[in-house]
């Protein structure tokens, strides 16, 4: 009893040990200097921003962005031959990896939260998704008016309910509240009836959509119930790493290099199935890509 | 390690406007449902099966091998969206659509824990009685009992007691793999687990925290049952005096 108590105990003082730590690290930059070596994060399944393709390979719209930033980190410590290792991450995982320096960036789809500054950093945002409802085209939905004693669902992490109570605006809608486990769950609850809506981000939506049987059955309506910025994630408080980060992705912008992206990835047929998502720029994106910003939601 | 450690987020304001930690209350709530639901539901099916697969009836041992085959080697959270995906689209439209709309998922969670379990519960109970010896039924049988009443008077309450330690680790069992009902969409310590990382990405505090939720649940029911193990000994009978795993 006595043994098991002293173990608990180690593990928490263990815990609480490793936060002093951060004191000698001394910035990105070095690291990747010291090692010769930067690690990038990659998703496996975030459908166009980062995952794998055919031959298991990370690709996608923040992939492309995440190889001109390593091409900025190269020129600025003038090491051409830099190695570029890659660490696949979850939505789980990817905020203590770049906490603990297994990873130096990550590109994938993270949304830039006030909350998730208390942990790490994030550059500029590179896309805006918004927060909309997936239905099926036969059920007669339009508006979140329409939900209103209606079964929705939503992925763990999101609370539809609360976006909806936000978005009332005088009307009164109470919805039934459901969970998927991850977003192909969720999305197959619509497509069995389980669920009136999906409540999700659009780009998201659309890419199940997509990749559905029956793309044309389903369909993404109704107003943006909150819009989201996603940012390449770096560590906290490292401005110099951040500041080439950001110059290299505002850049992008200026120019239209960061458009010819998007189109490459949201309007054209993409890897490893041809589909092509249909998803043409936002308005709140292009002003992102006019006014580069950070500021993190919420 | 970078790490922002905030332990006091338990009791900020989440945007429903309860607190996190009424939100990891509410998921212990519903763990403890879920678990104790699916204990009741396993050891009544799985004590009949067990019985079944002992007795002299060739097809009553038939059914109960053929439940504990399928039960057994289908992983769990496969059984779990067999019954909320498949069978809803299996039965006719109107009952399908009843158990999609209707049903509360807590039930279907609760029957796809239950039935998984009772499968090994049946293989337990079915080792007790296989390891009295034959002469406990026959001298039941000679005193003129039936072959029920061997059961109830004479072979069960003995079997359950040389099987209560196996029974335990399977009752702890159940609250660890209750975890697994958050696919289903019930939202149990570990649904709120995921939500609360999400929402305030402290996840060394919160896998603490629900890491030792999860010991506490499974060691309680360690104690629980040893005390009932050290309860129902009978003195100079069966199995080793010691019993309980008390030191």
């Amino acid at each position: 009893m006595h043994k098991s108590l002293t173990v608990i105990a180690l593990c928490l003082s263990a815990a609480g040990m490793v936060a002093p730590a951060h004191a000698q690290s001394s910035g990105t930059l070095q690291k990747i200097k010291d090692t010769g070596t930067i690690t990038v994060g990659h998703r496996e399944s975030s459908v166009p921003f980062s995952y794998l393709d055919a031959n298991q390979k990370p690709v996608g719209y923040a992939m492309d962005l995440c190889a001109k930033v390593v091409d900025a980190v190269k020129t600025e410590l003038k090491m051409p031959n830099l190695q570029v290792k890659y660490q696949p991450v979850t939505s789980q995982n990817r905020i203590p990896l770049m906490q603990n320096g297994t990873i130096d960036l990550e590109c994938g789809s993270t949304t830039n939260s006030v909350a998730r500054q208390q942990q790490v950093g994030f550059s500029v945002a590179y896309f805006i998704t918004s927060v909309r409802m997936g239905v099926r085209k036969d059920s007669g939905i339009n508006d979140i008016g329409d939900l209103d004693g209606k079964p929705v669902v939503t992925t763990t992490g999101t609370t539809s309910d609360q976006l909806i109570k936000e978005n009332e605006k005088g009307r009164t809608i109470n919805v039934k509240n459901i969970y998927g486990k991850d977003h192909a769950d969720s999305f197959l609850m619509v497509e069995s009836g389980r669920a009136a809506a999906f409540v999700m981000d659009d780009i998201l939506l659309a890419g199940l959509i997509a990749s559905s049987k029956n793309p044309s059955a389903f369909e993404i309506v109704g107003p943006s119930l909150r819009d989201e910025p996603y940012g390449v994630m770096v560590r906290k408080d490292d401005a110099p790493f951040k500041a080439i980060v950001d110059k290299t992705l505002v850049g992008l912008m200026k120019s239209s290099e960061a458009e010819k992206l998007y189109d490459k990835w949201f309007m054209k047929p993409i890897p490893p199935r041809n589909v092509n998502l249909n998803f043409p720029m936002s308005p709140a994106l292009k002003a992102a890509f006019e006014n580069p910003t950070d500021k993190g939601v919420e | 390690m970078d790490y922002h450690w905030d332990w006091l987020f338990f009791f900020r304001e989440t945007d429903d406007g309860l607190k996190y930690y009424d939100w990891i209350l509410s998921g212990l709530g519903w763990t403890t449902l879920v678990s104790l639901a699916s204990l009741a539901v396993a050891l009544a099916l799985g004590s009949a099966l067990g019985v079944m697969r002992t007795t002299p009836k060739r097809w009553l041992v038939a059914i109960g091998d053929a439940y504990v085959d399928v039960f057994r080697n289908i992983p769990l959270i496969v059984q779990l969206f067999m019954w909320f995906f498949v069978v809803p689209e299996l039965v006719p439209d109107s009952i399908g659509m009843w158990m999609k709309q209707d049903l509360p998922y807590v039930v279907i969670a609760v029957v796809g824990l239950g039935l998984y379990t009772a499968a090994r519960i049946a293989e337990q109970v079915k080792a007790g009685i296989n390891s009295l010896s034959r002469g406990q039924r026959d001298a039941g049988l000679a005193l003129g009992l039936t072959e029920w009443q061997t059961y109830r008077h004479v072979r069960l309450p003995m079997a359950y007691r040389i099987v209560l330690p196996a029974m335990t680790s399977e009752a702890m069992n159940i609250f660890k793999n209750s975890a697994v009902t958050y696919a289903v969409g019930i939202l149990e310590l570990y649904f709120q687990y995921k939500q609360i990382i999400e929402k305030t990405s402290q996840v060394l505090e919160i896998t603490i925290v629900v890491t030792l939720a999860y010991f506490a649940l499974a060691f309680l029911m360690n104690r629980l049952l040893a005390f009932v193990e050290r309860r129902t000994r009978v003195p100079g009978l069966i199995v080793g005096g010691k019993g309980g795993g008390v030191p």
